[in-house]
């Protein structure tokens, strides 16, 4: 079994999010950064699925340097090898390219990652990896085992979920409770280190979407506190303010 | 400009949040069509009409599965070439997300993803889309000929005033390799108002010491015609289903009324909510961070609000 697990490189979930120079570009002042907590799922499930069939696994990112320290964790988790493609994650549309061109050289069985970036959310890549490369993709993925050539998963629908079989390979796109996050430990730490992160030119691609500026959203009012022993005055509220009823 | 709206149906009714896309599209275009997927009444279809579409392409074929992610993309590219479609609108939802991006590679069109607004189309096209879960917003312009657009829900009002559609039974060609991905069954909870669809959601959390003491939570979302959520802790205790979590790596919601009862409002949980118009947090803790995200706030025990509550508003809506 010969894994791709894509990883995201995205400020840690409870960070300010800010922007600098007119409003176009992130502030990364004091933000911490992770790997992406749906990309963290994938890589578990690719952990587990090693030691359960045998084979390998490869962390992929996108990103310039200092996305390093997040793909050495990604090896720490127990990721053998990974591949950094030099260059800014421009749009979804450049990323899939990129890790598509990985794919066409790699014969991977599975291709995992994250339902979505928790940065962009924009949660297309897996789809378009998967048109790029003529094979199924499926996601939000919830459950994934393997029998032999076949992958047998649960996707989330609204209200729900739906049983799923599909030929390897494939592309999915992961989020809990597929697996547990994994805690580096310090043997796998130390390994890390050592561990190949080879490092790629991006293969040129051109980007469909421009972000031309950051917007902040309107702060709220302020909060209108409530008697426990009048909850009549919030049900008027509803009534007359919120107008839900 | 013509464009074309994926609608997606639950249960044999046209998705509430499609009819939004409708609307959406109306307001940009005249000449807007739809396509819908799956056994559906001619008055359902009419409610795509009502909503301002010209005309329904209706796939009946049951090789095309309404939830095949391949299938679907590929009759939707058909649709695409055919209608000379310049711009695509969807919903946000767990099945437009992965159909939009396979989409947008056999089109070679631009994507972007949880649209709020309407498109600015003075120079070029520019749209407003969330996130950093909710974070922030950023204006995006999509530089290619062909486009397409999720829009989040509450993004324009739903318009109810078009005339009838002209319904087209559409047949597209089926490619082999999209049978590849079998789906072999659907558990789902039934009768259900769906957690992303609700123009009101309530929630609770670790506050309700456990998942006997739902019933008081479901009352109220029945009081005010709700779907209910829960916080992650609640799912990963599994008092509650995975599909009711709501939160930065659950469901995200936008309604226009969010009700949390014994949340506390980690940041995680408040990624997950802060786009409703309106939250009222239900908390003993007068500390607890999520009354600083509330625009209603009562300190108190939820055991005593909540039945005063649903009887208030049962009274109210009488």
């Amino acid at each position: 079994m010969k894994i791709l697990v894509c990883i995201t490189h995205v400020p840690d979930t409870t960070s300010k999010i800010s922007f600098v120079d007119q409003d176009t570009v992130f502030d990364k002042t004091g933000v911490q950064f992770i790997i992406g907590p749906y990309d963290d799922y994938a890589l578990a499930r690719a952990v587990e699925l090693k030691e359960q069939l045998g084979g390998s696994i490869m962390a992929l990112n996108v990103g310039l340097a200092e996305t390093e320290p997040t793909i050495r964790k990604a090896l720490a988790i127990g990721a053998d090898e990974a591949i950094r493609i030099n260059a800014e994650p421009k749009d979804a549309f450049f990323v899939a390219h990129q890790i598509a061109q990985v794919v066409k050289g790699g014969d991977y069985d599975l291709i995992l990652m994250g339902r979505e970036s928790i940065d962009f959310n924009g949660g297309q890549v897996h789809g378009m990896v998967g048109e790029l490369l003529g094979i199924p993709s499926v996601s939000p993925v919830m459950h994934l085992d393997i029998e032999g050539n076949i992958a047998k998963l649960s996707r989330e629908i609204e209200g729900g979920k739906e049983l799923l079989e599909v030929a390897l390979p494939i592309v999915a796109g992961c989020q809990e409770p597929i697996a547990e996050w994994k805690i580096p430990n310090m043997r796998g730490i130390m390994s890390a280190r050592s561990k190949p992160l080879n490092v790629l030119d991006p293969f040129e691609d051109e980007q469909k979407t421009v972000v031309e500026n950051f917007v902040m959203p309107a702060a709220k009012s302020g909060i209108k506190m409530i008697d426990a022993d009048n909850v009549g005055e919030l049900v008027d509220l509803l009534k007359n303010e919120a107008k839900v009823f | 400009m013509k464009v074309l709206v994926f609608i997606e149906s639950d249960e044999g009714r046209i998705k509430k949040s499609s009819l939004e896309a409708v609307s959406y599209a109306a307001e940009i275009a005249q000449d807007t069509v739809a396509m819908v997927f799956g056994v559906l009444e001619s008055s359902e279809l009419n409610k795509i009409g009502a909503a301002g579409a010209k005309k329904v392409l209706h796939v009946t074929d049951s090789d095309f599965e309404p939830s095949n992610i391949m299938a679907v993309s590929t009759a939707i590219a058909q649709v695409f070439e055919a209608e000379d479609i310049e711009l695509m609108v969807m919903a946000k939802s767990s099945l437009a997300d992965p159909v939009s991006a396979r989409v947008s590679i056999k089109m070679d069109a631009s994507l972007v993803s949880n649209v709020t607004e309407l498109p600015d189309m003075a120079n070029g096209f520019t749209v407003n889309r969330s996130i950093y879960t909710g974070k922030a917003f950023a204006k995006t312009k999509l530089t290619s000929d062909k486009k397409i657009l999720t829009i989040r829900k509450n993004t324009v009002p739903i318009r109810e005033n078009g005339s009838d559609p002209e319904i087209v039974v559409f047949q597209p060609n089926s490619k082999g390799s999209d049978a590849a991905v079998k789906v072999l069954s659907q558990e789902k909870t039934s009768g259900d108002i769906l957690l992303p669809e609700a123009d009101i959601v309530v929630s609770g959390g670790r506050g309700l010491k456990g998942p006997e003491n739902w019933g008081m939570i479901e009352d109220l979302a029945a009081a005010l015609a709700a779907a209910t959520g829960c916080s992650k802790p609640v799912s990963d205790m599994d008092w509650r289903p995975h599909h009711e979590h709501v939160g930065q790596t659950g469901v995200k919601v936008s309604p226009t009324l969010y009700i949390a009862v014994g949340i506390s409002g980690a940041i995680q949980h408040l990624a997950g909510v802060n786009s409703s118009k309106f939250i009222v947090v239900i908390n003993k803790d007068p500390e607890a961070p999520f009354f600083k995200a509330a625009d209603y706030g009562i300190v108190g025990d939820a055991f005593e609000i909540l039945p005063k509550l649903t009887t208030a508003i049962l009274a109210a809506k009488a």
